[in-house]
C-alpha cells in the first residue's frame, strides 16, 4: 500500500482581499461611555427597575393626581358657608357618602367617591395622602441637593487642598459626626420654627410654612458630613493620579482640576450616596411630622397623617395603615432602586 | 564673541543649586527631610536633548517636576530662557512654553474625558482659541502631528493601546507650542517596537519644531540613541555630566562605568572582553544618605575623604562634570 502524500492547497484563499472585502471586515462601533455601560447594567437588575416604577408611579401620581381631583387636602366637605356643620361627613369609612351626597345620589347625580374615606374632620383621605406623598418627595429630593452641594463643595476642598484646610474641615466634620443627631434635628427645630417665624413674616416662604424651612436647614447643617467625607476620601485617592499632575502641568489651578477632573471621576459615588440619601430624609421628615415638628397644618406629611390617626386608631386603623404603606413603599423602592446603582455604577463593589 | 553666537550660547533652561526635600512623617510629630534632589545644576541648551539616567528613586523624575515648577523648589533656581521663575506669573507664563509627557499613558489620561477634550484641555485653560472651530481644527492638526486618526477624536482614552495613548499624552504636550518638553520615561511603559515609533517621533518632532527635550530614563540605549548630552545621577546628585557619546566609551565616575559596564552588547566577542562591574548592596534610602559622597557606600574606591565631603561637580574636561574625589587617580 503506497499511499501518495499530496497537499491541495486552494489558491483561492491566498488572495488579497479587495477593497470591499476589507471594508467589510472594519467595523466601526459607536463608542460606550461610562453612563451607558451602567444604565445598561441597571436595566438588567430586575430589582431596581421594578423600584425605579415604582419611584417614578408614586412621583408623577402625587404631582398629576392633585390637578382633577375633585377635593382639595383643605376643604372640610362638612362645612358650608352659612349653614350648619354637616357632622356626617366627618370619619367617613372608604368609598362612604355624606347625607347632602346621598341625597344628590339618589337624585340621579354622580358623586367622586371618597376613595380612603374622609378624615375627623371632614377631609378628603385619598387626596390628603397624595398631598402628603408629594411633601415627603419634595422634602426628600431637596434635602438631597442641599447635603448634596454642600458635602460635595466641602469635600473636594478638602481633599483636593489637603494641609490645615483639610485638618480643619475634618475636624468640624468630626464634630458634627459626633452629636446625637436625632436631637440635634429636634432642638434646631424647635428652635428655627421661633426665630424663623419674624424672619420670613411677609414673604412668599410663609406658604411653605416655617417647620419646611427649619428641615431644610437641619438637613443643611448635620447631614452633609458623610457625603462630605466621602468625596474628601475619593478625591484623595484621584488627585495622585497622573492626570490631574498634566492639568497642572499645562496651567490648570485648583477650581478647574476639581471640576474637569476630580469630581468626574467620583461622579459614580456622588449619585449612589444621592439616591441612598433621599430615603434616609424622607425617613426623617416622617419622624419629625410624626413628632409634631414636621408640616405646618393643614398642610399634610405622611408622617403627620400617620401621627392623627394614632387618635382614632381602634375605629379607623385604615387611615394609619395607608401612609404607614406608602413611605414603606418610597423607602424600600428608593433603597432598592440606590442599591442598584451602586451595583450598576461602582464597578469596585461589584464582584 | 558677536551677538548671534551669544544668542546659540545662552542656555534655554539653566537650572542651578536646585534642591527639592520633602517632609516626611517620622513617629508622631516628628517630620524629616527626605532630598529627593539635593543641589544639582546643569544648563540645557535650545534645540538639545539631555538625557537624564540613573536608578529607580534617585530623584530623576522629582528633578524633571522641580524644573517645570510643579513642586515648589526648596531652594536653588531655575532660569527659563533667560528669565528667572520666581512669582506666580512666572510660573504661569513657563506653563505655556514648558510641559510634561509622563511615564504611564494609562494613568496620564482621565477616563472620562475624549481625546479631543484631553488634548485641548491646554487650550481651554489658557482661551487660546477664540471659537469651536479654530479649537476643533488645532486639535485635528495634533492628531495629525502625532500619526492619530482623525475618527479618534470623539472616543475615549481606554478605547486606544498604550502606544496609541502616549501619542494622546503627546499632542496635549504639544498643544501650546511649547519650547521646552520634560519627557518623564515616555517609552518604558511601551513594547519595545512601539518604544521605537515614539522615539523616532519624538525626534521628528524635535526637527520640525526645534524642540528642546529633557529626556529623562532608566534604559540607558534609549536614553543614548536620543541623547546629545546624558546626565547621570545617584541618590538625589548629579555624578556625572558630559557628551552621550563621551559618557558611553569614557566613563569617569565609578557610578557611570558600573552603568555602563551593564548595557548589553550586540556582539558576542565584545561583551566577552568587556567586564561587568556589579556593585555590592542597594541603593541607600534618601531619608538615611551617606554623609560625604553618596555613592562612598558602594564604591571600591571609596577613601576617608568620601566620607568627610561631598565632591564638588566639576568640569575636569570642555563639557564633561565629574563629581568624584578620586577622578583623577582612577
Amino acid at each position: 500500500m503506497n499511499k501518495k502524500f499530496t497537499m491541495h492547497v486552494d489558491v483561492d484563499a491566498f488572495l488579497p482581499a479587495t477593497d470591499e472585502e476589507k471594508e467589510y471586515m472594519v467595523q466601526m462601533r459607536p463608542s460606550s461611555t461610562f453612563f451607558k455601560d451602567g444604565i445598561k447594567r441597571l436595566l438588567k437588575n430586575k430589582v431596581a427597575t421594578v423600584s425605579l416604577i415604582v419611584i417614578i408611579v408614586i412621583t408623577l401620581s402625587s404631582l398629576i393626581i392633585p390637578i382633577f381631583w375633585p377635593y382639595s387636602y383643605d376643604e372640610m366637605l362638612g362645612v358650608k358657608p352659612g349653614k350648619r356643620v354637616d357632622a356626617s361627613y366627618n370619619n367617613l369609612a372608604p368609598f362612604e357618602y355624606g347625607k347632602t351626597e346621598l341625597k344628590r345620589i339618589e337624585a340621579g347625580e354622580k358623586i367622586f367617591p371618597h376613595v380612603f374615606g374622609t378624615d375627623s374632620s371632614g377631609r378628603d383621605y385619598f387626596i390628603r395622602v397624595v398631598y402628603g406623598t408629594r411633601i415627603s418627595l419634595a422634602v426628600g429630593f431637596f434635602a438631597s441637593i442641599i447635603v448634596l452641594i454642600i458635602g460635595m463643595t466641602v469635600g473636594s476642598v478638602a481633599g483636593y487642598f489637603g494641609g490645615w484646610v483639610d485638618i480643619i474641615i475634618m475636624r468640624i466634620v468630626d464634630m458634627i459626626y459626633s452629636l446625637p443627631d436625632m436631637l440635634m434635628v429636634i432642638l434646631l427645630a424647635s428652635v428655627l420654627k421661633v426665630t424663623l417665624g419674624k424672619a420670613i413674616e411677609g414673604t412668599s416662604l410663609v406658604k411653605i410654612g416655617t417647620n419646611i424651612i427649619s428641615l431644610f436647614i437641619v438637613f443643611a447643617l448635620l447631614y452633609w458630613v458623610s457625603m462630605s467625607r466621602l468625596i474628601r476620601g475619593q478625591i484623595l485617592s484621584l488627585r495622585e493620579q497622573e492626570y490631574v499632575l498634566a492639568s497642572q502641568a499645562a496651567g490648570a489651578k485648583g477650581g478647574w482640576v476639581i471640576r474637569k477632573h476630580l469630581l468626574p471621576n467620583c461622579i459614580s459615588v456622588v449619585i449612589i450616596s444621592t439616591a441612598l440619601q433621599i430615603p434616609n430624609a424622607i425617613f426623617t421628615e416622617s419622624f419629625l411630622s410624626f413628632l409634631g415638628l414636621g408640616v405646618n397644618a393643614p398642610m399634610p406629611s405622611l408622617g403627620s397623617l400617620a401621627s392623627d390617626a394614632l387618635n382614632g386608631l381602634s375605629s379607623y386603623p385604615h387611615r394609619l395603615v395607608i401612609p404607614a404603606i406608602v413611605i414603606s413603599l418610597i423607602v424600600l423602592s428608593l433603597n432598592l432602586f440606590g442599591d442598584g446603582l451602586r451595583d450598576a455604577f461602582d464597578p469596585k463593589l461589584r464582584s | 564673541m558677536n551677538l548671534t553666537t551669544d544668542q546659540n550660547e545662552r542656555p534655554l533652561v539653566d537650572v542651578r543649586h536646585l534642591k527639592q526635600y520633602f517632609n516626611i512623617n517620622v513617629g508622631a510629630l516628628r517630620t524629616k527631610p527626605l532630598k529627593a534632589v539635593d543641589d544639582i545644576s546643569f544648563s540645557i541648551r535650545r534645540g538639545e536633548t539631555l538625557g537624564l539616567v540613573g536608578e529607580s528613586g534617585c530623584g530623576k523624575t522629582t528633578a524633571g517636576r522641580s524644573i517645570l515648577h510643579l513642586y515648589q523648589p526648596t531652594a536653588g533656581e531655575v532660569e527659563f530662557d533667560g528669565k528667572l521663575i520666581r512669582t506666580k506669573d512666572d510660573i504661569r507664563e513657563l506653563r505655556k512654553k514648558a510641559t510634561m509627557v509622563f511615564q504611564d499613558p494609562y494613568s496620564s489620561l482621565n477616563p472620562r474625558m475624549t481625546v479631543s477634550d484631553i488634548i485641548g484641555e491646554p487650550l481651554d485653560i489658557h482661551r487660546m482659541y477664540s471659537n469651536k472651530k479654530e479649537r476643533m481644527d488645532r486639535i485635528l492638526e495634533l492628531m495629525d502631528r502625532v500619526g492619530l486618526n482623525s475618527e479618534h477624536a470623539s472616543r475615549y482614552a481606554h478605547e486606544f493601546s498604550g502606544g496609541q495613548r502616549q501619542r494622546i499624552g503627546i499632542a496635549r504636550a504639544l498643544a501650546l507650542r511649547p519650547e521646552f518638553i520634560v519627557c518623564d520615561e515616555p517609552v518604558s511603559a511601551l513594547d519595545v517596537s512601539i518604544q521605537a515609533q515614539v522615539i523616532n517621533m519624538f525626534v521628528e518632532l524635535q526637527e520640525q519644531m526645534g524642540l528642546t527635550y529633557l529626556f529623562i530614563a532608566h534604559d540607558i540605549l534609549v536614553v543614548r540613541h536620543i541623547s546629545d548630552r546624558i546626565a547621570v545621577m545617584y541618590l538625589g546628585k548629579m555624578v556625572e555630566l558630559a557628551d552621550s557619546g563621551v559618557i558611553y566609551d569614557q566613563p569617569l565616575h565609578p557610578y557611570t562605568k558600573s552603568l555602563m559596564s551593564s548595557v548589553p552588547q550586540p556582539d558576542p566577542k565584545v561583551a566577552r572582553a568587556n567586564k561587568r562591574i556589579v556593585l555590592s548592596g542597594d541603593i541607600p534610602s534618601p531619608l538615611n544618605a551617606p554623609s560625604g559622597c553618596p555613592f562612598r557606600t558602594r564604591c571600591q574606591y571609596a577613601t576617608e575623604a568620601c566620607a568627610e565631603s561631598m565632591p564638588e561637580f566639576r568640569e575636569v574636561e570642555p563639557g564633561h562634570f565629574v563629581a568624584c574625589h578620586r577622578v583623577n587617580e582612577l
